[in-house]
Parts: structure tokens; sequence; C-alpha cells
């Protein structure tokens, strides 16, 4: 029986606070963003809507060597964090939070936006003739018809930001307990030739993607479907 | 004060509105107009869902004007869209209370129970997916949600355009008994004629984007200057109501200020009042009164206005007591007759179509 080093089992635990961290964040982020981006009229949505979706198209290590510098002790970032006082951000858990944030802005915010244009406007005109102010509208009618969308917003950012490499290497490199995250261990296992801890951790990153994804599923077909 | 003052201009992509009216509110006021005349807009503009310049009063409130401006939620209205627009995410009595729940104790006047027996739903009342029902439940269940708001004015886009024609007999009497039976003012929009003159008291006519008339039903339908007496179902609308059943030959005499008519045995008893409609169509005239004839609704009237209709036709307007009655002849027949303004002359209707 394969047992796992005390490093591998901190990067494990390391990654899943990541992904959490980033998915709660993204979450927070996406979901006025994805609100306006549906139902905004406004000429520069199109552009809004560009940029979000970025990191779909450039590289990981584009994104990270950029945020780097952006980060740096001459980015505007890295003055203003210094500024404030919270330090610098690269090689931090907060960089590689910020880091993935960004990196996973779009698969956050295109099924959220999708769910409300789904919605359409319709459901919110009712609420709204039926008494219902601005933020008793999104939280009795958009949130829940637009569940779906939120579930594929979480299972997608929480995945992505699991799986996530480049950003991380370039931003956070391989700080044990500190940036040292699942992607990055294997990458050293098999860089030292340590395939079997590199097959026990990639593998139980393919089973526990599985498992998330089903349990998800189940839950997400009866979610969608049974409550009313 | 019991009035609808409404002024409200607004661009939108390929449309402009710029339409003004007053309606008394009490009643059913139908805004009518072909398609694309302005009549959703105006009734979204009322509602708030579009933001318009202009003005609106209700009973003496400004809901809106140069300064104020109430968003829709805070404006004392229900709306029953085109689609009943029930929440999927709601069981049909969650979308029932949605409203409910958001009204104000002291402003609640319209309880459930009540509501769940006008509009029949006791049946319904208990079903988890709206979904599951008929078109004709759901806007049911859709003007119940609107109406226990306990709203001071109620406005209707089109209720029945999306049903079946079975679906919309199912529901036109729920809509009459609400006329009757509850003292909430409507706004109906319409594009069927056949509805505005069962249901309306009151009518508001749309033209691209302009209110060309407003008045009483039966004053603006027997107005011969206004496109709606041309189509081929104009006519008149008279109340009338119920004088002798002949139980012999199973009809019924319907009384009106001015005369009478009979019409297929009704069950309504006496003294119930019955809106009938006479299509300008379905009248001729003759200057003595006919001998022989096997119509049976044959009035005294007294031409009022006679005006050309196309090349073949005219249409002639007639007073009878103090409703105004149309009929659509032959040029020739106006020429062989000599009918001119001010003749005393007898209507016979071919048929009388009973509104309620």
């Amino acid at each position: 029986m394969h047992t796992f080093a005390p490093d591998d089992l901190q990067a494990v635990w390391l990654t899943l606070k990541l992904a959490a961290t980033s998915t709660c964040l993204l979450l927070l982020i996406a979901t006025p963003l994805a609100w306006w981006l549906a139902y905004s009229n406004k000429w520069y949505k199109g552009m809004l809507a560009a940029v979000v979706a970025l990191p779909l198209v450039i590289p990981p290590t584009v994104l990270g060597f950029y945020l780097l510098l952006l980060m740096g002790p001459h980015g505007v970032v890295g003055e203003l964090t210094t500024y404030l006082r919270l330090g610098r951000l690269p090689f931090t858990f907060a960089g590689l939070v910020a880091g993935s944030v960004l990196f996973s802005m779009p698969f956050a915010v295109q099924p959220i936006q999708n769910a409300f244009e789904a919605i359409g406007r319709r459901p919110l005109e009712v609420a709204a003739t039926l008494r219902a102010g601005g933020w008793d509208r999104f939280l009795s009618v958009a949130l829940p018809l637009a569940r779906p969308g939120f579930l594929t917003a979480i299972i997608l950012a929480f995945a992505h930001t699991v799986g996530e490499f480049g950003v991380v290497l370039m931003l956070g490199g391989n700080i044990g307990g500190e940036t040292r995250v699942l992607s990055v261990v294997i990458y050293n296992h098999v860089e030292a030739m340590e395939y079997e801890a590199a097959h026990w951790l990639a593998g139980g990153m393919v089973l526990f993607s599985f498992i998330v994804l089903l349990a998800l599923y189940l839950a997400g077909g009866k979610l969608w479907k049974g409550v009313r | 004060m019991k009035q609808i003052r409404a002024d409200f201009k607004i661009q939108l992509e390929s449309f402009s509105l710029d339409a003004a009216f007053n309606a008394p509110a009490v009643g059913v006021t139908a805004l009518f107009g072909p398609s694309g005349s302005g009549k959703t807009t105006l009734l979204r503009c009322i509602a708030g869902l579009e933001r318009a310049e202009g003005s609106l009063q209700v009973n003496g409130e400004t809901w809106q004007d140069k300064s104020i401006f109430l968003p829709t939620h805070r404006r004392p209205l229900g709306y029953v869209f085109q689609e009943a627009s029930l929440f999927t995410h709601l069981s049909v009595r969650a979308n029932l209370e949605y409203g409910l729940k958001r009204t104000p104790l002291t402003e609640r006047k319209v309880p459930l129970e009540q509501v769940v027996e006008w509009l029949g739903l006791s049946q319904l009342i208990g079903r988890g997916d709206p979904a599951k029902l008929s078109g004709g439940e759901r806007q049911r269940i859709a003007i119940g949600r609107a109406l226990l708001t306990s709203p001071r004015i109620l406005l209707m886009d089109e209720p029945l355009s999306a049903l079946d024609i079975s679906s919309r007999q199912e529901i036109l009497p729920y809509l009459e008994r609400l006329h009757r039976e509850l003292n909430i003012p409507v706004l109906y929009v319409s594009h069927a004629m056949g509805e505005v003159a069962r249901l309306a008291d009151h009518l508001v006519l749309l033209e691209k984007g302009r209110v060309i008339a407003s008045g009483k039903l039966a004053e603006v339908l027997a107005r011969l200057d206004l496109p709606i007496a041309h189509f081929d179902d104009a006519g008149a609308v008279i109340e009338a109501a119920v004088a002798q059943h002949d139980e012999k030959y199973h009809l019924t005499r319907l009384d009106f200020p001015g005369g009478s008519v009979w019409v297929g045995k009704l069950a309504q008893s006496f003294g119930i009042r019955i809106r009938v409609r006479v299509l300008a169509r379905d009248v001729s005239i003759a200057t003595q009164r006919p001998q022989g004839s096997s119509i049976s609704n044959i009035l005294a009237a007294r031409i009022l206005e006679i005006c050309d209709e196309g090349s073949d036709k005219v249409l002639v307007k007639m007073a009878i007591g103090e409703f105004e009655l149309l009929s659509r002849i032959t040029r020739r027949s106006r020429d062989l007759l000599e009918l001119k303004a001010g003749m005393a002359v007898f209507a016979q209707l071919k048929s009388v179509a009973l509104m309620a």
C-alpha cells in the first residue's frame, strides 16, 4: 500500500483550500458581473465581455507573467498592496487566489450569465408588478431560476482551479505549504523520476474530479427538476 | 377624482409613442388598436416597466411626473401579461401568495379564499408544478396572483391572446364576473373587437402610437370618422335589460330606452342587464315598417349621418332612443330609398349577438 508523503498531503490540502477560496470569491464577483452582462444595454458591454473571456484564449503562462509584473514591486497592484501594508502578492497564497480568480473568471461568469439571459426580463418584471423590489426580485426570482447556471459555474471554477499549473508556477512558484499545489507536486515528482508517487496523486486527482462531478450532476439533476 | 390621467412620450428603437388619455377609474377601459399601435407600450409605461417621459395620475395620486417616477414595485397595480408567466420555481400556491406576502397587511383587501372562489382555483391551488397546467388554468392563476396584491388598478395585456379558443371561452366568464363583482378599475389591452365589445365600458383607440379617440364604448363604436366603424365586424353595442320570457317560443325580450329586441331564451332573470352587439352588416333599412317579414327585430330609428365606404357601400348611423346603431348598405339602396340625415326609418336586425 502506498502512503502519501506529508508534503504530498499538504499539497492536496492546499489545492482544495485554494480551489474552495477561489470559487467562493468567484461567485461573489461573477454574479454581479454576469447580471450586468446579461441585462445591460451599454455600448461597452461587449468590451467587458471580451475582457472577461480573455483567460480562455491567452496561455496561462502569459497571464501569470503579466500578473507577476503587475503584482511585483514595480507593478500598479504591487505598489497598491505595499501602500495598504498588505505586503506583496507574488509567491504567497493570496497571490495564488488572485491569479486563480482571474484565470477562472470566464468559467464562472459565462454559465451564470447564460442562465440570467435564459430567464429573460419577464419573470423579473412580473415580480416587480407583484411589489418585489430590486434585491427581493434578485433573491426570490433570479437566483432560484438561475440555479443550474450557478451549479455549472461552481463545478467549472472549482475544477479549473484544481487543475491549474501555468499561472501557479509563474506567480506562486514552489513554496511548500504556501504555494506548492498538487499540479506542481506532480510535476516535481515527474522531474525527479518518482513515477509511482506521481501516479498516486494524478490518479487520485482524476478519481476525485470524477466523484465530485458525478455527485454534483446527480444532485443537480434533482435540484434542477425536483424543487418547485 | 376617480380618474386615470395618462400622458406619455417614449422613443423606442423602431417606434415612438406619444399618447395621452383620461379615463374613468371605474369599470373596464379598453386600449384598442391594431398590432404595432402602441397599446402594450402604453400599458408598460403606466406600470413603470418602460421609463417614458410624461405624467400619470390614478385617482388623484401622482405616480409619475417631471420630478416623480414611482418604480413598478411601488405602484399599487396588478399586471396580467399575455403569457401567464407563472414562476416555474414556485408551486401554484406560492405563485398566488408571492404578491400577497409583499402587500402590507393594512392594504390587503382581497382575501385568498375569495380569489380562489372567484376564479375557480380550489382544484388548482394544491398543485405543485404550474408548468403542468393548461394555458387557461395558468392564466387564471396569473389573474388571481395579480388580484391578491389588492391593486388600485388592474392592467391586462391581451390576457386571452395566447390562449386557444376553448381556453378563451373558459376565461371570459371569469373576467366578466370580476368586472361585475370587483370594484377594481381595469385597463384592458386588446386587438379583438369581440372581447372589447363584451368587456369594456370605455374605449381608448390607438393608432401608430397616438390616441385617436377616447370615450364611452357605445359612443366611440358608433363614430363614423374612426377606422373601427369601417371594419368588417363594425357594429354598435346596446345595454339592455331582461324584460320578458316567452316560454312558448323560447325567446327573451330585452328592453332598452328606445326599443326592445327579442333573442333566444336566456337563463337570466327579470331586470338583469345584458349587453348586445349588433353588427353593421346585419342591419338593413326600410322606409316603411316592413310587413310580412320573418325578421322579428324591427326598430323605429332616425338617420343621423351617412358616410361613403369604398365605392359601393355606405355606412348609416341611426339613433334609437339614446342608443346609436350602424348599418352597412349599398350606395344604390341609399339612392333608391333616398336616405338622408334626419329621416325616420325602420332598422331590421338580422342578428343580435349577446355579450354575456
